[in-house]
């Protein structure tokens, strides 16, 4: 399994390019942080209030003041700024940060996401996905392609309460990649180790098969 | 014009049963520690709570939860206290889950004498169910209501006796919204500084906001994730 979140991390990264402004999601997205390059310049949000998260800080010198969203310590980069989170959510739902990159539980052939409630176990709270998914420049979700019973999490339908409807612009799994664009939902990718005969088992959702179809190198 | 208050309690002697009350703070950072302390021991009860989370089991709101002072609870995650799913199975504890950015809006508006606004987000969840659609330049938004309170307390680092408030990096958060959207609003603070002390440039809530200020003292300010690198 860690094996396969590699190659999740490792996808997702290529999509964070210099100079944008990243919210990533708590949990496996979070993990993304440690593996951009020095070259690459980006700030991260977190919806709590701070634009240019850093890494987390020495022993010692942890500071209960300066949180991420996910309330783990963290530090700050130079450069990043502190805000209240009216301010914070204008910048998410104002399409002003470019990408968000969340977890997901299941993500349906017409780009809907649930990733937030599972019905008949205990509510957490949506926290900011619902905003995100709504106010980010691009939306991607990153998420094993079937549960640890086997089932596909990509859907015709999504079963679970959605997050949002027709949100995803990119699902990166363990064993694919798809883009939705102009309602359709297209197999871009092959992650190392796959085959498209197995993406397709374990793909519930209807999709089409890009013509630029690539296994990743 | 001082709105300085010797005693916490005095702070929460206002309160009264039935009360809606908007607390600032995300997740432990910046919760009015002092200010849920004394309420938990005025005792008042049926108490309608707007904030992000719901502390946890032993901290923060959580502490107003296990003395069941609270009947609803308005809040976007509430997944780090287990008091509260049992309230909630319970049919003790009533709540209604807002998405992150439209409950911070929602108390900006209210502070702001907005009472309705639109917005994309929720639009095809179970958030939307029931409420107002509309359609602007193509894109469905819903209707999304101002919140206001009749009490609201906040936590900042620096304050002078008219109220005027600086917060210290991320424990801002929810706090100048919370203040906005209270009727009477109490802020606690970490240091108190005399009147002109405070650079008018560095103000994030002007003292108009505020109705009392307390300075509390030892805040124990705790961490609920601790992340670490070795040094």
């Amino acid at each position: 399994m860690a094996g396969k979140r590699h190659f999740i991390l490792e996808r997702a990264l290529k999509e964070i390019k210099d100079g944008m402004n990243v919210n990533l999601g708590i949990g496996m997205p979070t993990l993304i942080a440690d593996r951009i390059p020095e070259d690459v310049h980006v700030m991260l949000q977190s919806e709590n209030g701070l634009l240019g998260i850093g890494a987390y800080p020495k022993e010692g010198e942890a500071d209960p003041d300066l949180i991420n969203a996910g309330k783990e310590t963290v530090t700050v980069v130079p450069g990043a700024s502190y805000f209240d989170s009216a301010e914070s959510f204008a910048m998410i739902r104002g399409g002003h940060i470019d990408l968000a990159i969340l977890g997901g539980m299941e993500v349906s052939e017409e780009g809907d996401l649930a990733n937030w409630m599972i019905p008949g176990k205990m509510i957490k709270g949506m926290g900011g996905a619902m905003d995100l998914v709504q106010g980010a420049g691009r939306t991607i979700v990153i998420m094993d392609h079937v549960n640890k019973h086997g089932e596909s999490k990509v859907k015709k339908r999504c079963s679970l309460p959605l997050t949002g409807q027709g949100v995803v612009d990119c699902l990166i799994t363990d064993l694919a990649v798809f883009q939705f664009k102009d309602d359709e939902m297209r197999l871009v990718e092959i992650q190392p180790g796959a085959t498209l005969h197995e993406v397709q088992n374990k793909t519930e959702a209807d999709f089409l098969i890009d013509d630029g179809l690539t296994s990743y190198q | 014009m001082s709105k300085v208050i010797s005693s916490v309690e005095d702070a929460v002697s206002e309160i009264h049963d039935g009360a809606t009350l908007i607390a600032g703070g995300f997740g432990l950072c910046g919760i009015p520690e002092k200010l849920i302390l004394a309420l938990r021991e005025s005792g008042v009860k049926n108490l309608t709570v707007v904030s992000n989370n719901c502390g946890v089991d032993d901290w923060g709101l959580g502490l107003l939860l296990k003395t069941k002072q609270i009947k609803k609870m308005i809040a976007s995650y509430v997944g780090e206290n287990k008091l509260f799913e049992q309230q909630y199975l319970n049919g003790e504890l009533e709540v209604e889950l807002v998405p992150q950015g439209t409950l911070a809006e929602r108390l900006r508006a209210g502070g702001a004498g907005i009472p309705a606004f639109y917005t994309a987000t929720g639009v095809g969840t179970d958030i939307a169910r029931g409420k107002e659609h509309k359609v602007f330049n193509g894109r469905t938004y819903i209707m999304e209501k101002g919140i206001t309170g009749d009490f609201a307390f906040v936590k900042a680092w620096k304050a002078d006796p008219y109220g005027n408030l600086i917060y210290r990096k991320t424990a801002r958060n929810f706090n100048p919204v919370a203040a906005r959207a209270g009727k009477t609003t109490i802020a606690e603070v970490e240091q108190l500084v005399g009147i002109g002390e405070l650079d008018p440039d560095r103000i994030h809530t002007p003292g108009v906001y505020v109705r009392y200020v307390f300075e509390g003292k030892n805040y124990e300010k705790r961490i609920e994730k601790l992340t670490t690198v070795k040094a």
